[in-house]
């Protein structure tokens, strides 16, 4: 079985700054990978160019959805030969952008999520002023489709449609805990539930990936145990795979099956925890080189 | 949430002395300002100077006391135990009048028995002003959609509003067309100016969205104003037919009554609409956008066709109202849609809540109506207007009535399996 999210060569420029350096890495169906690193290795930005905000210099995702048909997404260096010839004839000041448009070859962050990756944010990012449920709901909109008419009209297919925006998201709530606060305001919600709220929220877009950014940072022990169990009963019951991206190293070596580490844009190592806690490089990343007097 | 200040803490009579002291320097402060044009006064004809102390005296004293309880008010507001208590009476107003069927039934009957019989109690003058402060109400409402809703501020609304007025203008001067007929296209045109200004402006944000609209606004206008084969330049375009009485016949006055019903049923009819457009999938996309655009996206919403829709539906409003304004006076000119009426129209949301549809009915009211109410203090008109302005944003920054988020019953067998005292804490 392939590999349900496939990065191959995946670089992003900022100006001379080369922030992802020929990424590869993929997630296998049913696996809770983590992607590590120290503090400005490149992985929100990684998070952000397969999530579509970026747009990558170069590179290629392949995603094999279970049950859909594959999606190669592709951004070449180059553009085409044909691409080129047309450009040659193209009055200088013209070049550059025509064959950046030919190059145009990522997707926008919500057709990212139509695919079916989901993901949450590093600094929460709820709805702050919408209600726990409206968070969730509105993560439904990609799944249905009623449009004015139907909302003037309350039309059956919209009302019948919107009944069931609730209830699958109060299915969400109940499975991150948060059944009972459906009517608060996202905002008034401790810590740790806007967490679960976010990744309810990402559920909600029934991804087949589901991409963590940090999700345990600002947690105490216990909710970090708790997010834990969260993660591992999604992927369980849900069988949605999940990258992601953790500084708390004991959340890492206890959920994920596979370990990616970055450090200054490229990746340095894979595999699983007990390799990647014993490897030099990582050590050497993290801690720094020893000195020899 | 319990916000405990540190004013709360200090104890009452330090903290009053510090609030008289404070408001003294002001009204020293202000009777050094204004000493030169309240106390002396030189005649040139009798070449002699006067000293008027008396309104040195009432200006200090008047001062003061407006000083004071403007402090009072505030720290009032600023207290938390004041404050959290304010919220909750109201909120327990607000919720017994929509929970409580005893009470708004009733309510709503006596209104629209008010708003019913209206024209037949007051004089055509007052029927009239009803007109344009229900046309306002519209307007509010369609602003609402890109505002409140999708938070997008616009202050060229009123290109929208003239696109509606002047399509209903030249097509019934030109051919003839009449109200009823115009009306739906009019609609129609200022949604597509809608798209025609959303595009240029989809990557925009805050103020340099206000800034682009702003100026969309005023391209409008100076086209009207300047292109005089097109649209008769300032003189405007005189003699537009009243909308169409099927032939009845109707009287000056009659038509009077007969708009005023109109307006009625088109305020009713865009309430119903933008409230149900609020609670839907659309309505739930707007609101995501204007809370977070990022994250807006990252949950599967297109940012571009939910921008446009809202700019769309927003104009569609604006266009309709053009039609009757069109309608009404019978005669326009650009004059009328100058930035003035897009700032009353803003006005109308803010004050009256962001995406709030009572709110916006009750804000157009107030800014309407009360500047014609207040007509009797004639040349202090505006300075009582300006004044109860800047009060409300002071002491509700959330609007006369703050927008309620729709509420959902959880059917009871949906129980939370475990993590059951988490949830304690959100209850």
């Amino acid at each position: 079985m392939p590999p349900v999210l496939e990065v191959k060569g995946l670089t992003m420029d900022f100006g001379g700054l080369r922030a992802l350096d020929g990424i590869d890495l993929d997630v296998s169906q049913g696996e809770i990978a983590a992607l590590i690193g120290p503090n400005g290795a490149g992985k929100t930005t990684f998070f952000n160019c397969i999530t579509g905000m970026y747009e990558p210099t170069s590179g290629a995702m392949i995603l094999n959805p279970p049950g859909r048909p594959q999606m190669i997404v592709n951004r070449r260096s180059k553009p085409p030969a044909a691409v080129r010839a047309v450009s040659a004839v193209l009055p200088q000041s013209l070049r550059e952008p025509f064959m950046r448009l030919s190059m145009r070859r990522m997707l926008k962050p919500n057709v990212v999520t139509e695919h079916g990756l989901a993901r949450t944010f590093q600094n929460i990012r709820l709805f702050k002023n919408m209600t726990v449920l409206e968070n969730v709901m509105v993560a439904r909109h990609c799944r249905t489709g009623a449009g004015i008419a139907g909302a003037v009209f309350r039309t059956e297919n919209t009302v019948r449609e919107e009944r069931e925006i609730v209830e699958f998201s109060l299915r969400m709530l109940e499975k991150v805990g948060l059944s009972k606060c459906v009517n608060e305001p996202a905002q008034e919600l401790p810590y740790g539930a806007q967490r679960r709220l976010e990744i309810a929220r990402a559920m909600a877009t029934e991804p087949f990936l589901l991409l963590l950014d940090e999700p345990a940072a600002g947690m105490n022990p216990r909710e970090t145990s708790e997010l834990d169990a969260l993660i591992k009963r999604i992927r369980d019951e849900e069988g949605i795979s999940v990258l992601l991206i953790e500084h708390d190293m004991k959340l890492v070596m206890s959920i994920s099956e596979r370990i990616y580490v970055m450090d200054y844009g490229k990746m340095i190592a894979q595999g699983t925890p007990r390799e990647i806690a014993g490897d030099e490089k990582v050590i050497k990343a993290y801690l720094g080189e020893a000195f020899d007097a | 949430m319990k916000a405990v200040t540190t004013n709360s803490k200090r104890p009452l009579p330090g903290l009053v002395l510090s609030e008289i002291a404070k408001s003294a320097v002001v009204a020293v402060w202000f009777m050094f300002l204004t000493f030169p044009i309240m106390v002396i006064r030189i005649s040139p004809l009798d070449n002699i100077i006067e000293w008027r102390w008396m309104n040195l005296l009432s200006v200090g004293a008047g001062t003061f006391v407006l000083s004071f309880l403007w402090r009072y008010l505030l720290e009032r507001k600023e207290r938390g135990g004041g404050h959290n208590e304010a919220l909750t009476w109201q909120k327990r107003v607000g919720l017994r009048i929509r929970s409580d069927r005893r009470i708004h039934v009733p309510g709503l009957i006596v209104l629209a028995v008010f708003a019913v019989i209206f024209p037949f109690v007051f004089s055509s003058y007052q029927t009239s002003i009803m007109i344009t402060a229900l046309m306002y109400v519209m307007l509010g409402l369609g602003l609402n959609i890109v505002v409140g809703l999708a938070g997008l501020l616009d202050l060229g609304y009123v290109a929208f509003f003239a696109v509606g007025a002047y399509f209903y203008a030249l097509m019934n001067h030109h051919f003839g067309l009449g109200f009823w007929a115009a009306l739906p296209f009019a609609g129609a045109l200022a949604a597509v100016f809608g798209i025609l200004l959303g595009f240029p402006v989809l990557r925009l944000r805050g103020d340099y969205l206000a800034i682009v609209t702003l100026g969309f606004g005023e391209i409008i206008r100076l086209i009207l104003e300047n292109w005089n084969e097109f649209s008769f330049g300032p003189s405007g375009i005189a003699g537009i037919s009243r909308p169409g009485d099927f032939g009845i016949g109707l009287t000056l006055q009659g038509h009077t009554i007969y708009l005023y019903y109109i307006m009625i049923v088109l305020v009713l009819l865009t309430m119903v609409v933008v409230s149900r457009l609020r609670n839907s999938r659309i309505g739930r996309a707007w609101i995501a956008l204007r809370e977070d655009e990022v994250a807006c996206q990252a949950m599967g919403i297109d940012k571009t066709k939910t921008k446009l829709t809202a700019f769309a539906l927003g104009a569609t409003w604006a266009g309709f109202v053009g039609c009757i304004l069109a309608a009404k006076t019978t005669f326009i000119n650009p004059a009328s849609f100058t930035f003035m009426e897009s700032a009353i129209i803003l006005s109308i949301v803010v004050l009256g809540g962001m995406g709030s549809i009572i709110g916006v009915v009750v804000g157009a009211f107030i800014l309407i109506l009360l500047p014609e109410y207040l007509r009797a203090f004639s040349e202090y008109r505006m300075l009582a207007f300006g004044a109860s302005m800047v009060l409300i944003m002071v002491f509700r920054p959330q609007g006369i009535i703050s927008g309620i988020r729709q509420r959902y019953v959880v059917r009871p067998e949906i129980e939370p399996e475990k993590g059951g005292e988490e949830d304690a804490a959100c209850a």
